[in-house]
């Protein structure tokens, strides 16, 4: 493989072309391998709900789902979602409904500026979709790797609760 | 993040191919590499990721508990894996450490050891569960034992283009254990990784392992301790013994974490703690 035509780091590498179907929509793009699912769902499609946070992976603002698995979009490189199916924060309502986990959110005021919402909804919804049966302390747990710096958790805690809890009713209801 | 030339190698001797060229680096989960790409850390020509090469991503078992769990299966399937939890409970008790569900849905446990970092939470688990780390070449390959794989912080004994393809258990123990010394509950590097493991016959020790993380250059073995455990009686006083002997195989750094002090202190203790531990488990 001859590298006599790159020049390191100053001109950009050949774009590639990927297909990423978002929210139930496709994306013929052609992008950088350098760019983020993040960079890419913000920048080139124009969702710009998916927040950026650190850009680390520490903070879980930029939470999407990917094949069912709430991943953090900042840590991903666009190209390898190719063909996968992505969902953000604008994929979650659904005929002008919000999505219970998004409800439970208002209904309880688990925000202040909002900035963490989009991330912690769709980890939310990962979980629930797996497990809405778990205990106020798995679900803390396994919120860990999201950050909010305004409320101290509370309210968002109560929104995942009473939204795990609705979803179990509807679950319950339709298997009667 | 600087430009890189991106390949998607679909067959193992292709991406051992690209990857011996120089200034190449392997994409596995990304949860390292693209963070590093980011920070300047990492500034590879060009990157080779390994996603579209087919069966590197699954835990397969035997009818004896033997597991092989390849590179690229992710650590949250190796956390909730029900082999893993049962055979190796350490493995998969270290894999459910590493930073979020978020992370642990991308990164590999693959990613983890060939990243070397001697504070990896899955290479405690790998070590006492004697794992044989399966590599791919260009020349055909081979076998290395996991506790021969290291040779520094972030340096393992793999060569251009050689990849790990996957981890193979053989001996799984009755009972182990593993605990991560830490401040937050989640999102946190390890201050030490203690993992031991043991099989027990009527009240004795009949084999016994520890590995520890984040207390020497790279993961190490605390075969003294083990050794003194094999054989015995079970008492409050041989796992003293063995706390203090594994401490004493230990050379720390102090570091913004905690001191070296504190660390072989506490390696005496947990390693005490995680053989009591894996014995009520046996």
């Amino acid at each position: 493989m001859s590298r006599s035509n790159t020049s390191f780091g100053l001109q950009a590498s050949p774009k590639h072309p990927v297909t990423l179907n978002v929210n139930g929509d496709e994306h013929d793009l052609l992008i950088e391998p350098r760019k983020t699912l993040l960079a890419v769902l913000r920048d080139t499609i124009g969702l710009t709900g998916t927040k950026e946070g650190c850009s680390t992976g520490d903070c879980g603002a930029c939470t999407v789902i990917v094949d069912g698995k709430a991943v953090t979009s900042c840590m991903v490189l666009g190209v390898t979602a190719s063909g996968k199916e992505i969902t953000t924060i604008e994929g979650l309502a659904s005929d002008g409904e919000l999505h219970p986990i998004q409800q439970a959110f208002i209904n309880t005021g688990g925000y202040q500026c909002g900035f963490c919402t989009p991330g912690f909804i769709m980890a939310s919804k990962a979980l629930v979709d797996e497990n809405p049966n778990r205990t106020e302390e798995e679900f803390r747990f396994a919120l860990g790797g999201n950050i909010c710096r305004c409320t101290g958790y509370t309210k968002i805690l109560e929104a995942v609760l009473q939204a795990a809890e609705e979803i179990r009713t509807t679950h319950r209801e339709q298997a009667e | 993040m600087k430009s890189f030339d991106f390949f998607e190698p679909t067959t193992l001797a292709e991406a051992s191919r690209l990857f011996a060229e120089e200034h190449a680096q392997l994409l596995a989960g990304g949860t390292d590499l693209v963070i590093g790409m980011k920070a300047s850390t990492e500034t590879p020509q060009s990157v080779i990721s390994l996603q579209k090469i087919q069966g590197l991503d699954s835990i397969t078992s035997d009818s004896d508990g033997g597991i092989t769990i390849g590179a690229m299966t992710k650590v949250r399937e190796v956390e909730l894996s029900d082999d893993v939890q049962k055979y190796h409970t350490a493995l998969a008790e270290g894999a459910s450490e590493i930073g979020s569900i978020q992370i642990r849905n991308l990164a590999t446990i693959g990613g983890n050891i060939a990243h070397a970092s001697p504070a990896a939470d899955t290479v405690a688990g790998l070590l006492v569960a004697d794992a044989q780390v399966d590599i791919a070449s260009a020349d055909g390959g081979r076998s290395v034992p996991i506790n021969e794989l290291f040779t520094g912080p972030g340096q393992t004994v793999l060569k251009p283009g050689e990849i790990i393809t996957q981890f193979r258990l053989p001996n799984p123990a009755s009972g182990s254990h593993y605990i991560k010394h830490k401040i937050r509950e989640v999102m946190d590097l390890a201050f030490i990784g203690v993992a031991s493991a043991v099989n027990i016959d009527n009240g004795t020790i009949t084999d016994a392992r520890i590995g520890l993380a984040a207390v020497a250059p790279t993961p190490i073995r605390a075969t003294e301790a083990e050794d003194l455990l094999k054989g015995k009686e079970i008492t409050s006083e041989l796992l003293e013994q063995a706390g203090e002997a594994a401490a004493a195989a230990t050379s720390p750094i102090s570091d913004l974490r905690c001191s070296a002090e504190h660390r072989k202190e506490m390696v005496n203790v947990l390693t005490r703690r995680t053989l009591q531990l894996a014995i009520d488990r046996a």
